[in-house]
């Protein structure tokens, strides 16, 4: 006979076994040495043990739950591709969204997926180590699986062919990738600030939301699918990013002035970048969910409100121009979209200006500002391109130092006005469209002057030369195809001759 | 209103990304491999030299004294993206997960004669920490390495060793009939014992060194080139003779898992090697000095497990590994 079993654990003893033990304080070599960037950001950490693992997942549970998961997601982009699941969207207006997606969104899965690598080396404790190799891991699958996805797309759309190459270069394309480069090039901790806290908690469904409703409002069965599919990495990583904002603030009164800080930045941060997603919901989506500023209501006023009342318990308030920010709901996507209507020319997607029924949604859903300030302009743009003068701006735009979006921004308070404002450095004046973004530089000015800002590069003659001609060479953009109005674009006309043969069919 | 769409014309304007058609030499149907993984790093324009180490840009090929044309020579030969690998992995596990409902329905582990248990605890066990020090180095590589075709092998090979640690773990604790208790003695033996303190050193050596291709070679060719035929197979053939065949089928997976993964590693150091001689030249550096390390910190483990017999298994060990080291162009 064989004796019996001893007594079973728990599913946290058994986590706790499986997976805290494994570290050990090393003895050859220093710690600091083995951890050397955990502690030069000031952020205290006095036991690590006392993080408790939100997720006890597991690897092989892990590869379970996820394996599973691609299985279906990819039967369904295998269908979708089969059965030309492109021809059951909305309108051809609509893949410039997923454009601005390929292009600004996706390498900067890839980009997560190494700066997680480096936070899944690098933090000292054993359980946000394991969380960050996970999620490290899932952004890798994020930028795979939207690549596979809009895979399908590049075959029948321009504007995608070449997104690592444009993301490296184009001038708005410089709005995410500086986003992502600043809390890559930043400590740990704020990395775990930034994107964790501020952008995957705080502002992700105003990210999420708007591109998978708005995927399956118009009919992109295969971009829904990869969202929803996405969801449940979704969730463990915001758990993530509200784990370790407690963890820091529990261990040591010294850490929250620090936090504050990082979060008053990387919402404003976010805030700006958000802005193109703005763009995208209330201009790109033929069919509409809701409008930004409802978004902007239910997911930053309420949400992220009832989320800092719940944190002042620690001392940490709502983040610095949060009020301002969402003042600039009401305009935020009608400028941005203003922006990339005049510079068409040089974007790796199309614009247009919306038809009457759009129009009037749009005075709809922004009663106190639209019609003022935004439509009269819209309304003159078209009747130009109706006298066959559509209009583009040929002189370059004079871009914000932090954000790097072209100054076109307005004062709070003041739609009427341009907001500058400026900082001198080392001899040198730097521009910047808010307080938001002076006051981010400001802080670390050495590291913001260094950044590779597209239309000083143009001028120095780093892009491929001074003609516009020259700079979509070097974009690898090309003319007439890639960039310009949709009205004419290759894709109109073959979305067109689809639907006209559709007609013919159904008869 | 449903649409035959064979009448109407639904042609693709192109078959891949342009990037992929220029590595393919033309616009040809590219695989998901190759689409998912070409030219998906950022190479230039980045906008801040990081806080935590100015001297190099967050994607920066001077992190490694390796020189290549193109870091993606250094494609998956398993042709691993996320998919695939999770998949590969999923199914992989289900057979473990068999072997150890197997195991403790007929509580085998515990018939295992007592000294040969304690060998086990003493020679097995510990080495879930190894493998910990190996999902540290991957991880380290997919953080600092060059190109995505790489770094994402590199966060596969990540939670593989989590995995592995994870499953030597179990056995810990189904020797242990349930509980941790054999889990603390063979750490108390991973951080004490004569016979591991050169393996944990040579583990937290290649924590701190700074090349990441060194941590590569290091770890993945010359580290596991001997732990794991060592253990795998001539600790755990002897281990046969002794009773524990129960044990062979809980170690499947690491035995499994080590000849594909070398097979990663190989094309790797080839791709590398082939490339110059300067790259020859400091692999066969760092092979021959990793190789010193581990074969002299690997003699108390192989006379603690195989008494007389230890000397000659090692050295078999370690010739197999020159004849593959050779194969692959390094020179030693
Ligand atoms: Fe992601
Ligand atoms: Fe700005």
């Amino acid at each position: 006979m064989t004796p019996p079993r001893k007594k079973k654990m728990n599913l946290k003893q058994r986590y706790a076994l499986m997976t805290r033990g494994l570290d050990w304080e090393t003895s050859y070599q220093k710690m600091d040495d083995v951890f050397p960037y955990d502690t030069f950001e000031g952020i205290k950490i006095t036991d690590w043990s006392k993080w408790e693992d939100p997720f006890r997942l597991t690897m092989d549970a892990y590869w379970k739950y996820q394996g599973e998961k691609e299985r279906k997601l990819y039967a369904v982009l295998d269908s979708f591709a089969q059965n030309n699941g492109q021809l059951g969207i909305s309108d051809a207006r609509y893949v410039n969204a997923i454009k601005l997606f390929l292009t600004g969104v996706t390498p900067l899965e890839y980009q997560a997926h190494r700066h997680f690598s480096h936070l899944g080396r690098h933090i000292r404790g054993v359980g946000p180590r394991v969380a960050a190799q996970m999620q490290s891991l899932d952004e890798l699958r994020h930028a795979q699986t939207q690549i596979h996805t809009i895979s399908h797309y590049n075959k029948y759309f321009d504007g995608f062919a070449e997104f690592p190459h444009m993301h490296d270069r184009v001038w708005y394309l410089s709005v995410p990738k500086s986003f992502f480069d600043d809390a890559c090039s930043a400590g740990p901790f704020e990395f775990f600030t930034a994107i964790s806290f501020a952008f995957e908690y705080v502002l992700t469904n105003l990210l999420f939301v708007p591109f998978m409703s708005g995927a399956a409002y118009n009919g992109d069965l295969a971009t829904v699918t990869f969202g929803f599919s996405a969801q449940s990495d979704e969730a463990r990583h915001m758990t993530l990013g509200i784990e370790v904002i407690k963890f820091m603030l529990e261990q040591h009164p010294d850490n929250l002035p620090i936090v504050q800080k990082w979060v008053d930045k990387w919402f404003w941060r976010g805030h700006k970048v958000l802005g193109l997603v703005a763009m995208m919901m209330d201009y790109m989506l033929p069919k509409r969910i809701m409008s930004w500023k409802e978004a902007w209501e239910i997911y930053f006023t309420e949400a992220g409100g009832a989320l800092f009342e719940d944190l002042s318990r620690y001392g940490l308030r709502v983040p610095k121009y949060a009020d301002i920010a969402t003042d600039e709901a009401e305009h935020i996507s009608h400028q941005n979209w203003a922006i990339f209507y005049q510079y068409t020319q040089a974007a790796g997607f199309h614009t247009w200006i919306p038809g009457d029924d759009e129009l009037d949604w749009l005075s709809e859903k922004y009663p106190n500002t639209f019609d003022k300030y935004y439509r009269p302009r819209f309304e003159m743009w078209r009747e130009m391109e109706a006298k066959g003068e559509r209009f583009y701006n040929n002189a370059l735009p004079q871009l914000c130092q932090t954000c790097q979006i072209p100054m076109g921004y307005t004062e709070p308070g003041d739609p009427t006005k341009i907001g500058f404002r400026s900082s001198v450095y080392k001899d040198e004046r730097y521009h910047f469209c808010s307080d938001g973004c002076k006051d981010i530089f400001d802080d670390e000015p050495e590291k913001f002057s260094q950044a590779w800002l597209p239309v000083h590069q143009i001028f120095q003659g780093n892009c491929g030369g001074a003609d516009l001609s020259d700079v979509l060479k070097w974009y690898h953009m090309d003319q007439g195809i890639d960039n310009m109005d949709y009205n004419g674009s290759p894709d109109q006309k073959q979305w067109d001759a689809w639907q006209a043969a559709r007609k013919k069919v159904a008869g | 209103m449903s649409i035959d769409i064979k009448t109407m014309n639904v042609e693709p304007k192109r078959q891949t990304f342009a990037h992929v058609a220029r590595r393919l030499g033309s616009d040809a149907t590219a695989s998901r491999y190759e689409e998912g993984v070409y030219d998906l790093q950022a190479t230039t324009h980045f906008h801040y030299r990081p806080i935590w180490g100015p001297e190099y840009w967050t994607f920066d090929e001077g992190r490694t004294a390796i020189k290549m044309k193109d870091w993606y020579v250094f494609k998956d030969p398993r042709q691993f993206y996320y998919g695939t690998y999770t998949v590969t992995r999923a199914n992989m596990h289900q057979t473990t997960d068999r072997n150890f409902a197997f195991e403790e329905k007929r509580n085998m582990l515990a018939n295992i004669d007592e000294a040969w248990r304690e060998m086990i605890v003493n020679y097995l066990i510990p080495l879930r920490h190894y493998e910990w020090g190996a999902n540290m180095n991957a991880c380290a590589v997919s953080d600092a390495g060059y190109g995505a075709a790489l770094t994402s092998a590199m966060i596969f090979t990540t939670g593989d060793r989590l995995g592995i640690a994870q499953i030597l773990s179990r056995i810990g604790i189904a020797l242990s009939e349930g509980d941790g208790e054999l889990l603390d003695q063979a750490k108390q033996a991973w951080m004490e014992a004569d016979a591991w303190q050169g393996v944990r050193k040579a583990i937290e050596d290649s924590l701190v060194v700074e090349d990441w291709f060194e941590i590569l070679l290091a770890q993945f060719l010359v580290m596991d080139g001997m732990v794991y035929p060592l253990v795998y197979n001539h600790f755990d053939t002897e281990g046969q003779k002794q009773g524990a065949a129960a044990l062979s089928i809980l170690c499947e997976f690491m035995v499994d898992w080590s000849a594909e993964h070398n097979r990663w590693v190989d094309a790797v150091v080839k791709n590398a090697v082939k490339e110059s001689d300067e790259n020859r030249a400091l692999l066969s550096d760092w092979y021959g000095k990793w190789r010193n390390i581990m074969s002299e910190a690997l003699q108390p483990q192989a006379a603690m497990v195989l008494g007389d017999g230890g000397e000659a298994a090692l050295n078999e060990v370690c010739e197999q590994l020159d004849a593959r080291a050779s194969k692959l162009g390094l020179t030693l």
